[in-house]
């Protein structure tokens, strides 16, 4: 199916499946432990062997020996394989980073032997045994904000349009500040884990823990060296992965080097404590921001410069990545530059780019409105745009920013006489109320399914994942909706490299792209059917099908048809987004700077939501991954051995029950028919974009205490705190 | 009313457990200082345990978790291993009625115990009221964290009702009242990244108010 125009009046507009609240189908199996994730398949093979993963210790350098006797003489060791036993493997898809093979190392943990025993206690055991001796690389200097001074106004814009020196003098408001982002750690509940069957060096099946089976299972081939058609792998449930599971990782490479040279199935996870350095995360950032406004408010200028770390080849944290696109200036100026340094792979974690992004951009808009002694939320309202601000002839497909603001407002009790900072006060604590703009593109991918009729059920078979997004569910009621049947009616099945390719989960792509995949693969079961049937003009309607008063029912037949969505070129004519806008309430304790949020509430614009449920969950799951991202998750670098020190989930601080209050979602109820046929977009990463800003802003309206500088910890504001 | 005693020499128990557990983490670096020494008896034991109501046997390395007992040994694989080093919660399940991290204790200490893991409380054909008000509420994405939620859950009520005090319980002689912020702080040990907390409150408020 072509997706060449705008979609125009269509069966999802009088839906009754889709766009309503329907709970979980997968619900069941999981609140039960029925739901099997990579690791627990003890069903799939017999005489499964465990594997487990050594890591290297130093943060760059060579592998000069390693001695593995004692390993392989340990009780209940099969087999040891070691980086220096085999070339430098290929890299994956988008993998910087070797996984394994040869005797350099990247960065600290990656992966240098698996250990593969009878018993997981016994592997343990036996891959502490591996002594490693190492030539270090030479010393680094790990300092970001040195790396900022370097490459200021280095290298082409990436963004440049109008007078940049006009808009900054002759009477402009002014901001210039510079902001800090640390790194984040995606921290999935599930471990990356993989189960692989790889005993006699031929076909290749894997149970794995992935978002993009398509990609991965192309990697995995490319890695091994082994032909795409010989590997097959699972991955129908996703116990998380945030960006984090996009690309083949050490876990399914260490498991299948395991599983030959073991002759026997391996299952590996890496323990919790490799996964911080040995996967990927999102680089720290530093950004200089300088505005420049009118005095009623219209931006003149915006300048963005950002600085993240990467491999060589890598992409860090692009945090200018909204802003040629979120608001209305005369003049802009925007670049994005890469450090490298030997670090931890950073790539994807949930809305690359704007998360980071917005937690500076947002703080500056806050500061912005200070100046100008405007409301933020009008400040906002004055600088929206309907079209992209270099580029006045793309419009937005629909762009309902303003409403989101208003909406959020009025919703909230949002006080916007602004009451000075530090003035209102409960008890022990000083409390305020923050705004921030949210934004994150709406990409779409190719995405192909199933769908059959099979034994008197609608069956759609799809590599899509559902990583915790509701796939199952929104692609039921897509299905169940295009077929006129009920949910009862369809059997879902995911993840799964024998089923047709689909967009994956990943980039808030996943619901839109699939969902249409879907789409087009009943509309293209519909013909069949009708063809099967002899029938002409036929229609669809209570699960029966026919024309004119001749009906039946469909569900006796036994016919399939394969289909999917390709995105025309007219979407290139627009620019296409998610927006939303966050409030936030916060208490800071008057003595010791504590903060703890009180409220929050997040209005957002991301198209036709295919379910209610699922949305909202996704929204709030984003904006408690805003708090922790806020408040406390951190990733501390160690500048003497080039590693995060706090690569567990005692000492990396993500939010927990108690940190999170009460939380609000309003979905405006747009439709974008430029998006797709369903008029959905995404909102798996709107929820979280602003997020941080918006408790920043709060913590300043509630202290006078502005800071720049994430995770906002009370030993900033300690020396700053009001007299009391 | 005062905490039952028992529970107050729970409390002792597993402060020892977990001093234990720290000081032998210091040494596991230098496992190889280990290898030559000969252990002193068996490497496996044969242990005795009520799961679900149903008596087993599971012969384990002795240095197995209860967690992989159940989870490796006993294929209950409902019970989930986050980080294994009891920070997470996903590994929650009950001990003779009581919730622990069965990451963090030994197979071996548990002979004689009743444990009940997600399997024994409800099936997706009959759930158990708090899986039927976490489906309800949906009270989690991707479904990792959601056994060792649920069985928080239902401990954080009874142990709310048994007069347990927690660090926000305000007067320690009343009565205490099932509240968001008792629920809140109770639950902090139980990790959910995906970041369904409000809606696992809903759940966890759901059931105590329909079994009041
Ligand atoms: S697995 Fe036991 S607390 Fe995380
Ligand atoms: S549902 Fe995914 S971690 Fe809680």
């Amino acid at each position: 199916m072509q997706f060449n125009e705008p979609a125009g009046t269509n069966l999802f507009d009088s839906a009754t499946i889709v766009g309503k609240d329907h709970t979980r189908i997968d619900g069941p199996l999981k609140v039960t432990g029925a739901a099997p994730y990579a690791y627990e398949r003890h069903d799939v093979v017999e005489g499964q062997l465990y594997g487990y993963p050594v890591g290297a210790t130093i943060g760059h350098g060579t592998i000069t020996a390693m001695d593995t006797e004692a390993a392989k003489a340990a009780p209940g060791v099969r087999a040891v394989v070691t980086t220096l036993d085999i070339d430098p493997l290929e890299l994956g898809m988008n993998n910087v980073a070797r996984l394994f093979g040869g005797s350099e190392v990247m960065h600290y943990h990656q992966a240098i032997a698996v250990v593969v025993a009878d018993s997981f206690e016994q592997a343990r055991a036996a891959a502490n045994l591996i002594t490693v001796s190492y030539e270090e690389g030479e010393a680094v200097d790990y300092s970001l904000d040195a790396a900022f001074e370097r490459m200021e106004g280095t290298g082409e814009p990436d963004t440049q349009y109008g007078d940049m020196e006009a808009a900054f003098s002759d009477g402009a408001v002014t901001i210039d500040q510079m902001y800090h982002t640390p790194g984040e750690s995606h921290q999935m509940m599930e471990p990356f884990a993989s189960i692989v069957d790889w005993s006699d060096g031929g076909d290749l099946t894997g149970w794995i823990s992935n978002q993009m089976i398509n990609w991965t299972h192309g990697s995995l081939a490319t890695t091994l060296g082994i032909n795409k058609e010989r590997v097959r792998i699972e991955s129908p449930y996703v116990g998380g992965g945030f960006g984090g599971k996009l690309w083949l990782r050490a876990d399914t490479v260490l498991a299948a080097l395991g599983s030959r040279a073991a002759g026997a199935p391996v299952k590996l996870a890496l323990p919790r404590p490799m996964m911080m350095n040995n996967a990927t995360h999102r680089s720290a950032t530093v950004q200089r921001i300088r505005l420049a406004a009118n005095p009623d408010g219209s931006l003149r200028g915006i300048s963005h410069e950002n600085v993240s770390y990467c491999l060589p080849g890598g992409r860090g944290e692009n945090a200018t990545a909204q802003t040629p696109l979120f608001y209305a200036s005369e003049a802009m100026h925007v670049k994005n530059h890469l450090a490298e340094m030997p670090l931890p792979e950073t790539a994807d974690m949930r809305a690359p780019g704007e998360a980071a992004g917005l937690m500076a951009l947002e703080i500056a808009m806050d500061e912005m409105a200070e100046a100008l002694e405007m409301d933020p939320v009008a400040f906002r309202l004055a600088n929206d745009t309907q079209v992209t601000p270099s580029n006045p002839d793309m419009p937005f497909s629909e762009r309902h920013f303003a409403e989101c603001l208003e909406q959020g407002a009025e919703a909230f009790g949002w006080d916007s006489s602004r009451p000075a900072p530090g003035s209102r006060r409960e008890g022990d604590w000083l409390i305020g109320q923050g705004v921030a703009g949210a934004f994150r593109g709406a990409l779409a991918l190719p995405s192909g399914a199933r769908a059959a009729i099979e034994n008197g059920k609608l069956v759609i078979e799809t590599d899509m994942t559902d990583i915790g997004t509701g796939s199952y569910t929104i692609l039921a009621q897509t299905a169940a909706e295009t077929m006129s049947l009920t949910m009862d009616d369809v059997e879902m099945r995911l993840g799964n490299s024998a089923y047709p390719v689909s967009s994956g989960s990943g980039g808030q792509f996943g619901a839109v792209s699939s969902s249409t995949g879907v789409y087009a693969a009943c509309m293209a079961l519909r013909e069949k059917i009708a063809q099967q049937l002899g029938l002409e003009e036929a229609t669809f309607a209570d699960g029966q099908v026919g024309s004119g008063n001749e009906r039946q029912s469909f569900l006796e037949l036994d016919v399939e048809a394969v289909d999917s969505i390709q995105w025309g070129d007219f979407m290139g004519e627009f620019q296409k987004a998610t927006f939303g806008a966050h409030f936030v309430e916060v208490g800071v304790n008057v003595y010791t700077g504590e903060t703890r949020v009180r409220r929050m509430l997040a209005v957002c614009d991301a198209g036709r939501i295919i379910n209610p449920v699922t949305a909202r969950s996704q929204v709030i799951g984003g904006m408690v991954m805003g708090v922790g991202a806020a408040l406390s998750e951190d990733m501390a670098l160690d500048t003497g051995r080039g590693m995060f020190a706090n690569h567990d989930l005692a000492s990396y601080e993500v939010a927990v029950h108690a940190d999170i209050p009460e939380q609000e979602v309003i979905f405006l109820d747009t439709l974008d028919d430029v998006a797709s046929p369903l008029k959905a977009k995404g909102v798996g990463e709107l929820g979280l974009c602003g997020v941080a800003a918006a408790v920043a802003n709060a913590v300043y309206n509630a202290t006078g205490i502005r800071l720049r500088e994430y995770p906002l910890t009370l030993d900033l504001m300690l020396d700053q705190l009001p007299e009391v | 009313m005062p905490p039952p005693i028992e529970f107050q020499v729970r409390r002792r128990t597993l402060l020892a457990g977990s001093a234990a557990a720290a000081v032998s983490a210091g040494f596991t670096g230098k496992a190889g200082a280990q290898s030559g020494a000969t252990p002193a008896g068996s490497e496996t034991t044969t242990v005795s345990l009520t799961v679900n109501g149903e008596a087993r046997e599971v012969t384990v390395d002795n240095r197995t978790t209860l967690l992989d007992a159940l989870r490796e040994h006993l294929q209950l694989t409902g019970t989930k291993k986050g980080c294994d080093h009891g920070q997470c919660g996903a590994c929650t399940c009950s001990v003779n009625g009581n919730r622990v991290n069965s990451c963090l204790s030994l197979a071996v200490m548990h002979d004689g115990d009743e444990i009940e893991t997600i399997e024994g409380i409800g099936t997706p054909e009959a759930m158990d009221p708090m899986q039927t008000a976490f489906v309800e509420n949906d009270g989690f994405q991707c479904g990792y964290c959601t056994p060792g939620q649920i069985q928080s859950a239902r401990s954080v009520i009874e142990e709310i009702r048994a007069g347990i005090p927690s660090h926000v319980t305000g007067d320690l002689t009343a009565e205490i009242a099932i509240t968001d912020e008792e629920i809140r702080e109770r639950m902090s040990g139980n990790i959910c990244r995906c970041g369904a907390y409000s809606n696992i409150l809903a759940a966890i408020t759901q059931v105590a108010e329909e079994s009041a």
